[in-house]
């Protein structure tokens, strides 16, 4: 076996990141925060930057030869890749794990979150998600998806002594826990039915027949049903609310697009890759549960009277509307217009707005100490920054001008969907963006509103420049790429 | 490329963020001021460009550059004898609606707020105002059909904010239902508009509006007709078509008066452009097939709207509901595919533009006056109390009813000559189709006549002291508002009503300014520049 280090840098930066942090705040005395924070950048860059060396030239490692299915001659087959799948999921974790480090620095002089043990988990966690779009078998499938969950739930519960976040946690937990026994049970069927855990020998396998179809096709649900666990997405969603009304503030961002990315990074792939052939199985379970998801994350973000609620319900929609193009995946040659480059810019437009609104919430959270809607009346006038990042972010979630990045996206994931004729999910979806501009509109409508009467008393938890520089990166990005969306739509191929 | 179309697309824009900023540095004068003076710009600079075209090409002024690559969207501007009149229009109701605030003192909202200094301001309505006329702008010289799509959108939450905050003073929670119901439905509507779009471009391959004309004959089948359904109907909830109408009339009445002239005079003509500048050239034939339908909707909307305005009870309702049976003349030309038709259908939105414009400036003049726009509580002979408003509004009930001579009657001629010639050997509707829909039109016509008529006698003539017959108390208040209010039209009023009682009068003479224009553009609107 073979390593490319190349490709692997980026996991291997960023775990290797993950244990300094964590010994140097043990022994270092003053300016952990700092150190953590800087530490983590850096790592994070760095990884960008092996990203953009490795972009356009695709390569694989973790190689082994073996004699292929159905006597077909020996094949070589990889546990790891990094190609066209790859790249721009990891520009999606990378470029928000770093807004996450930034938004995590609002906690540092709440002396009950240890920066060592946050970061420490945090960079755990995003290694698990670089690997996983690189995971090219079902077993590195199941072990990085345990890499960014285990941390993650911990990262809820990381602050001390906090008796929501650890009820958080639990919940957290327990779903995890049961989504990931699903997946490792799906994943054991496909191999007992298809005799390998290799994307490319299944793919095979399932080309040349005579398998056990009804084990298989049980198999790929039980996958299915865990990846979608971790999406959030609808009949598996009710863990997302509860989780992220205990988390931290970053955590939540974390959750709400990095986790989430993670999710689909191994959804999308394994649906693409090895069950493609299968898609009059999964095509419409994912419609259906596309529809639903949507639907649903709509009408409870309707009666939520707080931010994060409302950001927490409007992900799992999210998730619905990233999950619409699937139905209709059509993999066409790199680069046009299939259902999975939709998806992917989907997300990737997704993560970058609803991170803007993340550090805006963030932001006004370490000010106040507060996230219910009222909190936020006036944060206009009463800080133009916060103010203008949340309403662009908003709109850019709600797909409306002047925020043209959002209404993009929205094209993005409904052209493949009517291009394959699922009128219905058109229609639903259609539905789905004039329920969602009702409650972005609420919540927009505070935040322009001019009277600031309520806003209770001010309290300054340190000022902190985190919050406010990613807000600022936040805002800067969503202006340029609605007045140039090619920007995004070229990045994300 | 430098255009003159984008000129006229931003300077409204840049107004906006001036006085947006500029904010209670200027005095309300000076922002609105500044509006007048952007909205002019675009004005003179789309005439620029219309009277410097070369005649070889189809559009005048085109822009095109590539915006998205990866999806094929272009930034592609351009103008025709379609488009031009509507932009002239957007950019003159906007500078009027600007020269309208520079007199309100301050907003009635923030009175019954209580918070003076912290209520929204005139600057900011002044900047939404001008947001919406960029948006609308940007929508009459569209041809790429996502761009169309970026501004039809663009006006729609500036629309929630001028309505929900500015709106009626004394019904703070009946604006704010006005203002979603309005921003749903037509936001539900556009969702299934984009869908179409998304259809026929996963069709052909293209969005630009140019080459998808070109395409159009191959353009038909079951798949291309649900396209044309999903973007009929979202274009008749902004229209709005009947039974589609239901969020306009409360969105209009709540409105504030430039709320409500930007709406029906500008607003709803985006609906109308949609069906002129996309269902028509690049679907022509599910258009055909959808013809009859949106012709017995639209002659039902003339009568509906028509029996609707003779049982109202307020006065900016009533205008409102007229603009429904207005917009079924629109319609019925755009449902005939007929030269007449079509020039129909745009030379009555502009009459629309400009006669309910006036209107409703006139009900904004009248309810400052009296605080309410209740009928019953206006009282009578308004012809003694206040001369000029009442001869102002008389002479927009008569040419919003048709009288020839008048900006009205030429839309409603060509709509029905339009609809007769459908019915002959090669129109799109049957015989007894046409006959039908005359007949029912004509019915609409005499009973709109009916309630023009009605308000005026009771609004405008009678003796200004005679009591209503309500409840004693009523009478009091009313009689009492009624003398209060016997104020005629100031200067800044009286220049916003002459200038639409000029253009009235002038269409009406000379209908030959925008016959013109729209003749040149019909055989590309008709025949896709094939």
């Amino acid at each position: 076996m073979t390593f490319d280090w190349l490709a692997l840098a980026p996991v291997v930066i960023v775990s290797v990141t993950a244990v300094v942090v964590l010994l140097a705040d043990a022994f270092a005395g003053v300016r952990r925060w700092a150190m953590a924070t800087v530490g983590s950048i850096v790592a994070l860059v760095a990884c960008g930057v092996v990203t953009a060396v490795l972009d356009g030239d695709p390569r694989a490692t973790m190689c082994s030869q073996a004699a292929g299915v159905g006597g077909v001659g020996p094949v070589t087959r990889c546990s790891y890749a990094v190609d066209g799948f790859t790249v721009p999921l990891w520009w999606i974790v990378l470029a928000a794990s770093a807004l996450v480090v930034l938004l995590a620095a609002a906690s540092a002089s709440d002396l009950a979150t240890p920066p060592g043990e946050l970061h420490f988990l945090l960079l755990a966690s995003v290694a698990g998600a670089l690997t996983l779009a690189a995971a090219r078998d079902l077993v590195t499938l199941v072990v990085a998806l345990e890499l960014v969950s285990l941390p993650s739930i911990a990262l809820v519960a990381v602050r001390r002594g906090d008796h929501l976040a650890a009820r958080s946690a639990w919940t957290f937990f327990l779903a995890s826990v049961t989504a990931t026994a699903i997946t490792l049970m799906g994943a054991s069927l496909v191999y007992g039915a298809t005799g390998s855990v290799h994307y490319g020998d299944i793919a095979a396998a399932i080309e040349n027949g005579a398998l056990p179809l009804e084990v298989l096709r049980t198999g790929v649900v039980f996958l299915l049903a865990g990846l979608i666990f971790k999406i959030g997405a609808v009949p598996f969603h009710m863990w997302v609310p509860d989780t992220y009304a205990g988390a931290d503030t970053a955590v939540a961002a974390y959750l709400s697009v990095v986790s989430k990315t993670a999710g689909f990074a191994g959804l999308l792939i394994v649906l693409a890759l090895p069950f493609e052939a299968m898609s009059d199985t999964w095509s419409p379970m994912m419609a259906v549960v596309a529809g639903v998801t949507m639907t649903v994350g709509n009408l409870a973000a309707l009666r939520s009277s707080d931010a994060i609620g409302l950001l927490a319900w409007s992900s799992v929609a999210q998730a619905g509307f990233v999950l619409a193009p699937v139905a209709a995946l059509l993999l066409g040659p790199a680069g046009t217009d299939s259902g999975l480059y939709a998806s992917i810019r989907y997300l990737g437009i997704y993560a970058l707005a609803n991170m803007a609104a993340f550090a805006a919430v963030a932001h006004v959270r370490s000010r106040t100490g507060r996230t219910d809607l009222e909190s936020f009346r006036g944060l206009l006038r009463r800080d133009p920054l916060a103010g203008v990042t949340l309403s662009f972010a908003l709109l850019a979630l709600a797909g409306f001008p002047p925020a043209v990045i959002g209404l993009v996206a929205k094209y993005v994931v409904l052209r493949p969907v009517v291009e394959d004729g699922h009128a219905v999910l058109a229609v639903v979806m259609a539905v789905n963006v004039a329920i969602g501009l009702a409650y972005y509109l609420r919540f927009l409508v505070v935040v322009l509103s001019p009277a600031s009467v309520a806003s209770g008393r001010v309290l300054v938890v340190g000022q902190r420049h985190g919050p406010r520089l990613a807000m600022g990166l936040g805002l800067a990005a969503l202006l340029i790429t609605s007045a140039w969306p090619g920007l995004v739509t070229s990045v994300l191929l | 490329m430098m255009s003159g179309l984008l000129v006229v697309l931003l300077a409204p824009v840049l107004g906006a963020l001036a006085v947006g900023l500029a904010g209670a540095r200027w005095t309300p004068r000076a922002g609105a001021l500044v509006g007048v003076v952007v909205s002019l710009v675009s004005l003179a600079a789309v005439l620029v460009v219309w009277f410097t075209r070369s005649p070889e090409e189809s559009f005048a002024g085109e822009v095109d550059h590539v915006w998205i690559e990866a999806l094929s969207v272009h930034w592609h501007l351009g103008v025709d004898g379609a488009s031009v009149p509507l932009v002239c229009l957007t950019a003159v109701l906007s500078a009027l609606c600007c020269a309208w605030l520079a007199g309100e003192p301050t907003s009635l909202a923030d009175v019954s707020r209580g918070d003076t200094q912290a209520g929204p301001s005139t600057h900011a309505l002044l900047a939404l105002v001008l947001v919406v006329e960029a948006a609308s702008i940007g929508v009459f010289v569209a041809l790429d059909l996502l761009l169309f799509f970026v501004f039809f959108e663009l006006a729609l939450v500036p629309m929630w904010f001028v309505i929900a905050w500015w709106g009626d003073p004394h019904d703070e929670a009946g604006r704010r239902q006005a203002a979603t119901r309005f921003l749903l439905f037509t936001v539900t509507g556009s969702a299934l508009m984009l869908v179409g779009f998304v259809g026929l471009a996963a069709r052909t391959g293209t969005l630009q509006i140019p080459e998808l004309a070109t395409l159009a004959p191959g353009i038909t089948g079951t798949f291309e007709l649900a396209l044309a359904g999903a973007i009929a109907l979202g274009l008749a909830v902004k229209t709005p078509i009947w039974p589609l109408h239901i969020w306009l009339p409360d969105a209009h009445a709540s409105a504030p008066t430039v709320g409500s002239v930007l709406l029906a005079g500008v607003f709803l003509k985006l609906g109308t452009y949609g069906f002129i500048r996309i269902l028509v050239p690049v679907l022509p034939e599910p258009t055909a097939r959808l013809a009859p339908y949106l012709a017995g909707f639209a002659v039902v909307g003339i009568v509906y709207s028509a029996l609707a305005c003779l049982r109202q009870r307020d006065l900016k309702r009533l205008i409102a509901y007229s603009s429904v049976g207005h917009m079924g003349f629109v319609v019925l030309g755009i449902a005939t595919l007929n030269e007449s038709g079509m020039a129909a259908a745009i030379f009555a939105s502009v009459a629309h533009g400009v006669i309910t414009g006036l209107l409703f400036f006139l009900a904004g003049a009248i309810k400052d006056r009296h605080g309410t726009a209740v009928l019953a509580r206006l009282g009578h002979g308004m012809y003694t109390r206040a001369p000029w408003l009442a001869v102002a509004f008389g002479f927009g009930c008569l040419a919003s009813l048709g009288v020839p001579g008048l900006a009205g009657f030429w839309g409603e001629l060509l709509a029905l000559r339009g609809a007769y010639e459908a019915g002959l050997d090669g129109g799109v509707l049957s015989r007894a189709t046409a006959w039908t829909v005359l007949g029912v039109a004509a019915v609409g016509i005499a009973l709109t006549t009916a309630y023009f008529t009605g308000l005026m006698r009771r609004l405008l003539q009678g003796d200004p002291a005679a009591a209503e017959p309500v409840t004693a108390a009523g009478t009091a208040t009313a009689t009492a508002t009624a003398v209060a209010a016997a104020t005629d039209l100031d200067r800044r009023e009286a220049v916003v009503v002459g200038v639409l009682v000029l253009a009235t009068v002038l269409l009406g003479l000379l209908p030959l300014v925008l016959t013109a224009p729209i003749g040149e553009a019909l055989p590309w609107l008709l025949g896709g520049g094939r």
